[in-house]
């Protein structure tokens, strides 16, 4: 009987869901178009958004369409690219140069559309390396990597690269404390000894340039992501934190120990005051500097060494912390600027901090005690509410603009639709599987495009064919312009997207170049007349000022080469029209090839290793006659006499 | 009459816009040329609609052999033509001027639009002659030498008015707004020499 009533329990609820699915076709009605058709950009029309999702791993940013999820890019930032010959030529080597060498690789982590008075510019992105602290400007005229900035004292840049609302800085957090300045010590003296450094790195608002204008040497915990104050809120920046016990051995268990950690309040208008006031103490450092030049074509790196530090007990009312719940993982703030959300990614729960409460309780002196001399705020007092969503370990969550908030629950695999204010839960639907970060276009500023979201899943067994044990990641594209959410849409992804930014297109569109143009290239290797080819030797050094155009090399027949010389390429493509690079690959090149748009130059070096005439051509189909664009140089012996000449039709 | 001689001396003046605007326009789209090449043909030279345009028509055209587009100072016509357009426009004033003063008659004013009708289907002759040359007058050892079904060499003469599917290319040819202002002015001045006629018949 027992087994019976509960066979009859079990039918009951499955017919109850199944009858609850019934209803939401019907509500749904034949009225309401298909996802497919949602999903649909006809060949020839366009997407209404751009998303910018970062390459995780592969160091690089990713250009995709929404609502097709079509992917138009990779923009080779962190990583050499040789599709390009991004980190591999001449011009771009510079840009991947760090205090520890040339760093081919990162772990790109989460873009940043810059702001101006807190809503998307559409000017510049920025993203940063985690591996090695760097961070990254993107030129979205050019969508290319216009500057790289490594960050000292940082280990684990990870709870960056967040822009304050009129892109004033660019903000860098530590996630691994570390000894400041670095020295030979114990591991085991790490508590009380490391500390964290969040680095505001001001950006230039005509030019984009970065410079780091101080580091806030913080208590030695993890700073695991942050977002500045908006609105009401501007001026302020929030991280949060994890390894409140400061732990340095198996965090997985003695940095789950505390019951709370903390959300660290930074008042950082009150610290360029203080900075600007000549506050601060200049600490020696070593860091790169690296900038590309549209118009020369070219990368300089720029090692700089000292940094302005700032000890947080220094500037009264600039720092406080504010009691979290386990351990909590994305710090995220809704468009007016009012709540502070912290996702504690241990718990089940949201906590959403108040920045009117916080900042009564800080005007109320009412402190739960102090941590390094940072003022602790008491939960209760800051505490706006709690979202009980009955998912398991939020991550992160984004805003639609309409009063809701959309939060990303890894281990219960599920986007929540809840209500900033009342917190209640009103939508909830499940993910493919695993999700980390979510995007909606504009969802971290004051004015968010709330129609999609994308949800980037880290995990996506089962869902697409098999590729054997690696595969790439899994976005999910849901519409949110009702009530509840529907899923769209799986698209893959490429790396493992760490957030994303998105904005509407035609914010970007008009300003997309097409080409460079040749009149205003100032290369100091260019050819830029059709008769200013040549080749001139420089003792061993042979530099070949070469130009291409549909469908010749000039020169494209080359004598006097002699095995030991180093002959530099420097390839100016004298297109001046939209979609046609020419490439350039050599025998026995030790790089990779170069991809030279209309009007750029690029240069590669080959060192010749055997005697014989090798051949170059043109890797990129560049038209009918592409399989002609080719050339030869002779190379003779070491002692020869041959004669240096070149020549085209001869 | 008087009427009719404002008419006269404006109708010259539009022809000003030549000096401005294009005479014609010759459109080169493909289908990887979503944003189509365009040539804006002035009475003192060639132009491209995009700044790039005509390096752009020049290369491709190199394939088959076409020699490059010709620049103000290697036709004469484009030396010529701005002249011709000047000493009209000033004939054409100085008649409208006469006819407001009652010291020359309609006749004038319908002489002025025939000598233009003139020196216009003249120049539009002129302009076929060098289409027929650039478009058939091809290098001997072009990259790529086509023939038509009938096994004669294909040829690539753009058309005066109209659409023609070229190769890959759809090329439409129309009149710019050039064109169209000095079309306007001269049936004002057709107007003119209308009006000027119906009142000397009136005063008759």
């Amino acid at each position: 009987m027992k087994i019976y009533n509960h066979l009859i329990l079990t039918l009951g609820v499955a017919l109850m869901l199944f009858s609850c699915g019934q209803q939401n076709q019907s509500s749904n009605g034949a009225l309401s178009s298909s996802a497919a058709e949602k999903v649909y950009v006809a060949p020839g029309e366009q997407d209404e958004y751009y998303a910018f999702l970062s390459g995780g791993y592969s160091g690089n940013l990713t250009v995709y369409g929404l609502p097709s999820g079509r992917m138009f890019k990779e923009i080779p930032v962190f990583s050499q690219f040789p599709t390009s010959g991004y980190g591999y030529s001449e011009e771009t080597v510079p840009m991947l140069n760090t205090s520890h060498g040339f760093v081919p690789w990162d772990d790109a982590h989460h873009p940043d559309i810059s702001q101006t008075n807190g809503e998307l510019d559409g000017r510049w992105i920025f993203i940063n390396g985690n591996n090695t602290p760097r961070i990254a400007r993107v030129d979205l005229s050019t969508f290319e990597t216009a500057e790289i900035i490594e960050v000292p004292n940082s280990a684990g840049n990870h709870s960056s690269s967040f822009i304050t609302e009129n892109t004033e800085y660019v903000v860098a957090g530590t996630r691994f404390s570390v000894p400041v300045p670095q020295r030979d010590m114990p591991i085991n003296e790490y508590k009380g000894n490391f500390k964290g450094a969040l680095t505001f790195i001001s950006v230039d608002p005509e030019h984009g340039h970065m410079a780091i204008k101080f580091q806030l040497l913080m208590p030695g915990f993890n700073y695991d992501l942050s977002h500045p104050g908006r609105g009401k809120s501007h001026g302020w920046f929030f991280f949060t934190t994890y390894n409140t016990e400061e732990a340095n051995s198996l965090l997985e268990v003695n940095a789950s120990q505390n019951d709370k950690d903390f959300i660290a309040a930074i008042n950082w208008k009150k610290i360029e005051e203080y900075v600007n006031n000549g506050g601060g103490t200049k600490m020696p450092a070593n860091y790169a500097h690296n900038v590309y030049d549209e118009h020369s074509h070219t990368g300089t790196s720029t090692m700089r060494n000292e940094v302005l530090t700032i000890d947080p007990t220094k500037v009264p009312g600039a720092v406080y912390f504010l009691p979290t719940p386990k351990s909590p993982h994305g710090c995220d703030v809704d468009p007016t600027g009012q709540y502070i959300i912290g996702n504690g990614k241990l718990s089940a729960d949201l906590t959403v901090h108040s920045f009117d409460k916080m900042i009564a309780a800080i005007e109320g002196q009412k402190f739960d005690g102090e941590a390094y001399g940072i003022p602790i705020l008491k939960f209760e007092d800051v505490l706006a509410g709690q979202v009980k969503s009955g998912g398991l370990g939020p991550l992160h969550t984004e805003f639609d603009g309409k009063g809701n908030a959309y939060t990303t629950f890894f281990i219960s695999s599920e986007v929540v639709k809840w209500k900033l204010g009342t917190w209640e839960v009103i939508d909830r639907k499940p993910t493919y599987y695993s999700v980390g970060h979510l995007m909606i276009p504009g969802g971290n500023s004051r004015k968010p495009f709330g129609k999609y979201v994308v949800a980037m899943n880290k995990i996506t067994k089962d869902r697409y064919l098999p590729t054997g044990p690696e595969m790439e990641h899994s976005a999910q594209l849901y519409d949110i312009s009702g009530d509840k959410m529907e899923l769209l849409y799986d698209f893959p992804t490429h790396g493992e997207p760490h957030y994303a930014a998105g904005c509407p297109a035609e914010l970007l569109t008009s300003n997309s170049k097409k080409i460079y143009r040749l009149d205003e290239n100032r290369h100091p290797y260019a050819v830029t007349t059709a008769d200013g080819s040549k080749v001139v030797r420089d003792g061993n050094e042979v530099h070949v000022y070469m130009s291409t155009i549909r469908s010749h090399f000039t020169p494209d027949n080359i004598e006097g080469i002699k095995i030991g010389d180093k002959v530099y390429f420097h390839i100016t493509n004298h297109e001046q029209d939209f979609d046609v690079p020419h490439g350039f690959a050599i025998l026995g090149q030790n790089s990779s090839e170069l991809l030279v748009m209309p009007g750029q130059t690029k240069t590669s070096v080959w060192e010749p290793k055997e005697v014989g005439v090798w051949p170059f051509y043109c890797t990129d189909f560049c038209s009918a006659l592409h399989q002609e664009m080719q050339g030869y140089v002779r190379v003779s012996p070491a002692n020869s006499n041959t004669e240096l000449k070149w020549s085209l039709g001869e | 009459m008087k009427k009719a001689g404002i008419l006269m001396i404006l109708g010259p003046l539009f022809l000003l816009g030549l000096y401005v605007f294009p005479l014609w326009n010759i459109m080169l789209g493909a289908p990887q040329y979503p944003d189509p090449l365009g040539l804006n043909i002035h009475i003192n030279g060639l132009r491209g609609v995009s700044e790039f345009d005509i390096q752009n028509i020049d290369g491709l055209n190199h394939y088959i052999g076409m020699h490059t587009l010709p620049k103000a100072e290697e036709m004469w016509e484009f030396g010529t033509f701005p002249m011709v357009i000047g000493i009209m426009v000033g004939i054409g004033v100085l008649i409208g001027v006469l006819g407001y003063l009652g010291k020359v008659n309609y006749k004038w004013f319908l002489g002025w639009f025939l000598l233009m009708s003139i020196l216009g289907i003249l120049g539009m002759y002129d302009f076929n002659e060098w289409l027929v040359d650039y478009g058939t007058n091809l290098d001997p050892n072009a990259i790529m030498k086509l023939t038509n079904p009938d096994g004669s060499p294909m040829t690539y003469k753009p058309p005066l008015l109209g659409h023609v599917k070229m190769l890959n290319f759809d090329v439409t040819s129309l009149p710019s707004t050039g064109a169209w202002l000095m079309f306007m002015g001269m049936m004002l001045t057709l107007v003119a020499a209308f009006m000027g006629w119906k009142s000397t018949k009136n005063q008759n």
